[in-house]
């Protein structure tokens, strides 16, 4: 007798249907708590973008500062977590624990959002403040639209079914060169235009004002702890799916030699 | 180190051989390549300004799409009666069927290469100033695409969707080559005032960067699991 066949169907085992556990739902709400906060930071105590020029003139992005505190703050943590996909991806290489495999999918995930929004937000931002959507010229700009469109890339060849051994390793690969491509794409575009309309950080010389620093430091905070919340939710997704999947397949085994069983202990069945 | 350099010999001859019998990248891929560099001739309404000012790119660009087939076809090569197995029955080094593999690429980029320029020549009205530049950043280009190309191509090939999703994984990855040459080819054709000189480095540390990393996960990439 083999192991497969002392699983009857009705002891097949069941998988937790939950993502969630009491440290993760805490997690959300302050999350929750977190975003609430920023909205409020953002558009109602930080002042808007405005000085004054030597001879009188008000200059500055007025309104439009209060898009930069999602998108510096997405940024971030869009190359922190093709970072942790690209370190997950060499560490499964080396010790192939389906952990890490699925820390460094749901990484990359999470990742392709936050780039996503990090270009959105840079887009509908640049319309006012640099007088255009779209700056060829801008090797941030150009450097992080190509890491997006890598990890496209990387996430479409995920979702592609095939052996999951294969899979993985493949797409760490894949992650491995994408995240080695980077500093070659931001080198050449830098090369290509030589000039940048990104300003360069503020945050250091504490030049920008207290209220505008505070809102941004939440930012900071608050989507570090989405990215933490959305990626324990996401990796437990994917080992739940793994289990699930790996669950009906041993019982369809176990369904399937059950029916040879029957049919070979009867024996018109057998004739047949 | 003479066994790896017989194999990639070997693996680079038999597929030049195949092309040379099939002739599928020669009839297929080098047809449709031109037939792109006239079909910007049509989007771009037949500006001769305009054309000869963007031949660089619009050669680099053609040289990309012709690549992504030739890359498949590469592959495609192996994917009949499990050959990329029988090369580990063969107990042949990984790293030197990679080379192989991305010599014949680069062979026949090279022959794509020569046939475009003298068609953005005669199409383009492009004029060259200088061969020396023309030659080093085409054959550096061309060592580039085939080594990404064949990493990427080998990735691909073990999927049932590898057409499609070949040019979504490849193409953002040679976007620096497609930057690279095209300014050393406008540098070469006089149609930018740039140093086309200065962008041999990456096109080189590019191909080397890819060749390299090519050659090492090679080995784990033909495995199973």
């Amino acid at each position: 007798m083999t192991e497969n066949s002392e699983i009857t169907p009705s002891q097949a085992p069941n998988v937790a249907a939950s993502t969630s556990s009491s440290t993760t739902r805490i997690l959300g709400w302050v999350t929750l708590a977190g975003l609430a906060l920023l909205v409020v930071f953002a558009f109602f105590v930080s002042p808007e973008d405005s000085r004054r020029t030597a001879d009188g003139a008000i200059i500055g992005q007025f309104d439009a500062v209060r898009l930069l505190y999602i998108h510096v703050p997405s940024a971030v943590f869009a190359y922190v977590s093709f970072a942790v996909t690209g370190l997950g991806s060499i560490v499964y290489l080396w010790r192939r624990s389906r952990w890490w495999d699925h820390v460094s999918h749901a990484s990359a995930e999470i990742g392709v959002v936050f780039c996503g929004i990090t270009l959105l937000t840079g887009i509908i931002w640049g319309r006012p403040v640099w007088n255009t959507w779209w700056e060829w010229g801008d090797v941030r700009l150009v450097t992080t639209l190509l890491l997006f469109l890598i990890f496209v890339g990387y996430l479409a060849f995920r979702a592609v079914a095939g052996e999951p051994h294969r899979q993985a390793r493949n797409a760490s690969i894949l992650a491995i060169v994408g995240a080695l491509n980077i500093p070659v794409v931001n080198r050449s575009v830098e090369w290509w235009e030589n000039r940048t309309l990104h300003q360069q950080s503020t945050l250091a010389d504490l030049k920008i004002e207290d209220e505008t620093l505070l809102t941004l430091m939440i930012g900071f905070a608050v989507f570090a702890v989405l990215f933490l919340w959305l990626l324990v939710h996401r990796f437990r997704v994917a080992w739940l799916t793994t289990e699930a999947v790996e669950a009906s397949l041993k019982q369809a085994l176990a369904e399937r030699q059950a029916e040879a069983e029957g049919a070979s202990s009867d024996p018109a069945g057998a004739q047949l | 180190m003479i066994a790896s350099l017989r194999t990639i010999a070997l693996i680079a001859s038999k597929d030049l051989r195949i092309e040379l019998r099939s002739r599928v990248v020669f009839n297929h891929v080098l047809p449709f390549a031109v037939l792109v560099l006239i079909l910007f001739g049509f989007a771009l309404d037949a500006d001769s300004e305009a054309l000869s000012s963007f031949a660089p790119g619009l050669f680099w660009l053609a040289v990309l799409l012709a690549a992504l087939l030739a890359v498949g076809r590469s592959l495609a090569l192996e994917r009949a009666d499990g050959a990329l197995d029988s090369f580990r029955m063969a107990d042949a080094s990984p790293a030197a069927v990679f080379a192989g593999k991305a010599l014949a690429v680069f062979v026949q980029l090279v022959v794509l290469e020569v046939v475009l320029g003298v068609g953005i020549v005669v199409f383009y009205g492009a004029s060259l100033e200088k061969p020396g530049l023309l030659v080093a950043a085409g054959v550096l280009a061309a060592a580039g695409i085939a080594s990404a190309g064949t990493l990427y191509g080998v990735v691909a090939s073990q999927l049932a969707v590898r057409e499609t999703i070949l040019p979504l994984l490849l193409l953002p990855v040679l976007a620096p080559v497609l930057i690279g040459a095209t300014r050393a080819f406008g540098d070469a054709f006089g149609t930018v005032a740039v140093d086309g000189w200065s962008w041999l480095g990456l096109l080189g540390a590019f191909a080397m960067v890819y060749a390299t990393f090519g050659a090492i996960v090679f080995g784990p990439l033909l495995e199973e699991g």
